[in-house]
């Protein structure tokens, strides 16, 4: 659901056509270790390197979405798969329905790279269970050549001005379309009040009416052809926006952000959990974790690989820059148990609205 | 018959009814399912919200099937006066785009209707300068997606009655002196109802769970009852409702199969009276 990159676009719209269908196959089981993770979020020769380094082989099975992946491992109760990436407030469904294994710190030597902020996240205190692997923003990604005044609040994207009227987009994905009014109200991102969430569903069923699209997967394009000038976006997509054009820029609103996390999981069925263990490892290597920073345009929790991105590069992705006592003042969303289906059913209601 | 009854009950009566099974049950907190005994999934399906729902899809796939209806009989008719060497070739033409992928398709709708896209262009080659139409992300471009997709079932269902009617029945007729108009009204179109009902039929049920072109060409702000489906199935969690939505829909098709089984029972019976039938 977080984010995924531009190779990663074409599996997440073939998913919407074959998601059921997958949903309950197994992956195939020839390789020692299987990763589960979304397209192009790795090395393409990571597993090769990993295997010179460790001599265990592995093999990568692609999900497009969180919901996906969790749809498998909740019926197989987790069963086929050593490594799962999946984003924070999924990390922390799969601890509590117990399919987890807790983190062995003294097989994972390499967890001395994260910055001391990434090991404290609210979902995981001390990484029990679960290890970042890259964090951003939510924030407003616009063509600074076409709108007259920056964007400072969501109220900017939430009540346009004429200008922007059926130019801009939404994300599509329930958290994060409501987290845009949320934040705007000045609520928690995990509000689950149901007076103040009806105020947020009037909220989002009124911009609905200034509107071009709910998108999360072409946004970014949408803007760079014109056909939409502002944005609501994940940082690392922006980024892709800013790639291809340089007057695309990225805008974090005064009211705030969410912190979005996407983690590693090891699965409390795997058999091969001393090698899973080896691979996180092996990803938390600063070379290694620097490569997702510089291909996928995600900030990663890494301190040294932050450290080795070229200042060319961040010159370009200003928000690649982004100090982390800045990144982890955002609040993160969380699993919200039961009012999950609330939530469910005020997107359906804006959705629906005319 | 004993092999299609294996290949029914593997792949149509047990994972419906594994489905139906799922909706009596609960979503679980973290998703799943709880296995507690309960009909308030089917319940929450006539909630006003997912009513509403269902009958706006109601109305959408209603609107694609008569425009879909009135396009493909006119096209079938060309088709089926034309010189019978030509027809194959004209079908042929008819049903080449199923050729390539149905998101394919759907992609080259948004890249005809957005905003800098070709209608654009031709209307500013044309001399117009104004602001660019929006067209895409609208209801009228999810009807079109709609109709574009499954206009070729419309042409076969109804080309099959109108190359196989007797050119002597339109003969006479005028004979008798009606006039063309009436030809066609009282002899041509009933005859050829049961291709028309069949048409209608591929193109509503096919369009009221379609969920692709609703979330592309509609840019998500239109949801249909497919979409409410696929996110109770893939972001929700909620396989149980997922799964009670679901069997309404398919209890819908089910009356209109029905229905159109009705119509083409009335229309055979009709058909036998025309040719001066038994129970003439």
């Amino acid at each position: 659901m977080i984010a995924t990159s531009p190779r990663r676009r074409a599996l997440k719209v073939s998913s919407i056509a074959l998601g059921l269908a997958l949903a309950l196959s197994a992956p195939a089981m020839a390789a020692d270790l299987v990763i589960s993770n979304w397209d192009g979020y790795m090395a393409p020769d990571a597993m090769a390197a990993f295997k010179t380094a460790t001599g265990v082989s592995g093999e990568v099975v692609v999900h497009a979405t969180n919901e996906e992946i969790m749809g498998k491992l909740i019926a197989a109760g987790g069963k086929g798969y050593d490594v799962v990436f999946v984003s924070s407030p999924f990390a922390e469904v799969l601890n509590k329905l117990g399919l987890t294994e807790p983190m062995d710190h003294a097989k994972i030597p390499n967890l001395a790279n994260l910055y001391p902020e990434a090991t404290k996240l609210p979902h995981d205190v001390g990484n029990s269970f679960s290890v970042p692997y890259t964090w951003g923003t939510t924030g407003l990604c616009y063509r600074s050549d076409l709108v007259k005044t920056a964007p400072t609040s969501w109220s900017d994207l939430l009540a346009p001005s004429d200008a922007l009227k059926g130019k801009t987009t939404m994300l599509a994905t329930d958290r994060w379309l409501l987290a845009a009014g949320q934040l705007d109200k000045g609520f928690s991102v995990n509000e689950t009040d149901p007076a103040k969430m009806a105020e947020v569903k009037d909220l989002l069923i009124s911009a609905k009416k200034t509107l071009l699209a709910y998108d999360d997967t072409t946004f970014y394009s949408k803007l760079v052809s014109g056909e939409a000038l502002m944005v609501q976006a994940w940082d690392g997509w922006c980024n892709y926006g800013i790639a291809e054009k340089p007057e695309i820029k990225y805008v974090i609103p005064k009211e705030g952000s969410d912190l979005w996390v996407d983690t590693m999981v090891v699965m409390k069925a795997s058999e091969h959990k001393d090698d899973a263990f080896k691979f996180i490892n092996f990803m938390l290597d600063a070379k290694n974790h620097a490569w997702a920073a510089q291909n996928i345009d995600y900030k990663v929790p890494n301190k040294p690989a932050m450290e080795s991105l070229p200042a060319d590069f961040l010159a370009k992705f200003p928000n690649m820059a982004m100090p982390v006592a800045d990144l982890v003042k955002f609040e993160q969303l969380r699993d919200v148990g039961e009012a999950q289906r609330d939530y469910s059913k005020i997107v359906s209601e804006i959705k629906a609205a005319q | 018959m004993a092999p299609a009854l294996v290949w029914l009950t593997a792949l149509m009566v047990v994972p419906c009814a594994l489905m139906l099974a799922l909706a009596f049950f609960r979503r679980g907190i973290y998703g799943g399912i709880d296995y507690t005994f309960t009909l308030e999934n089917f319940g929450l399906v006539f909630d006003p919200l997912y009513a509403s729902i269902f009958l706006k899809s109601a109305r959408i796939a209603g609107t694609a099937t008569l425009i879909a209806v009135v396009i493909g009989y006119a096209a079938a008719y060309a088709i089926s006066a034309a010189p019978r060497r030509w027809q194959p070739v004209f079908l042929f033409f008819a049903v080449l785009p199923f050729w390539s992928n149905y998101l394919i398709r759907t992609y080259a709708w948004i890249v005809l209707l957005n905003r800098e896209g070709l209608i654009t262009q031709l209307l500013r080659w044309s001399g117009y300068t104004g602001e660019p139409p929006s067209m895409l992300y609208t209801e009228g471009a999810v009807i079109a997606g709609l109709v574009y997709n499954y206009l070729p079932f419309v042409i076969l269902a109804c080309y099959a009655p109108l190359s196989r009617l007797n050119p002597e029945l339109a003969e006479a007729s005028r004979d008798l002196g009606a006039s063309a108009a009436t030809t066609f009204r009282r002899v041509i179109l009933p005859l050829t109802v049961p291709g028309i009902a069949a048409g209608a039929v591929f193109v509503f049920v096919l369009s009221i769970g379609n969920f692709v072109t609703p979330a592309l060409l509609g840019g998500g702000r239109f949801q249909m009852i497919g979409n409410l489906v696929y996110d109770q199935f893939l972001t929700a969690n909620d396989w149980p409702f997922g799964a009670a939505l679901a069997m309404a829909l398919i209890a819908i098709m089910l009356l209109v199969l029905m229905a159109q089984a009705l119509a083409a029972d009335r229309a055979s019976g009709r058909a036998a009276q025309a040719v001066g039938g038994t129970d003439g």
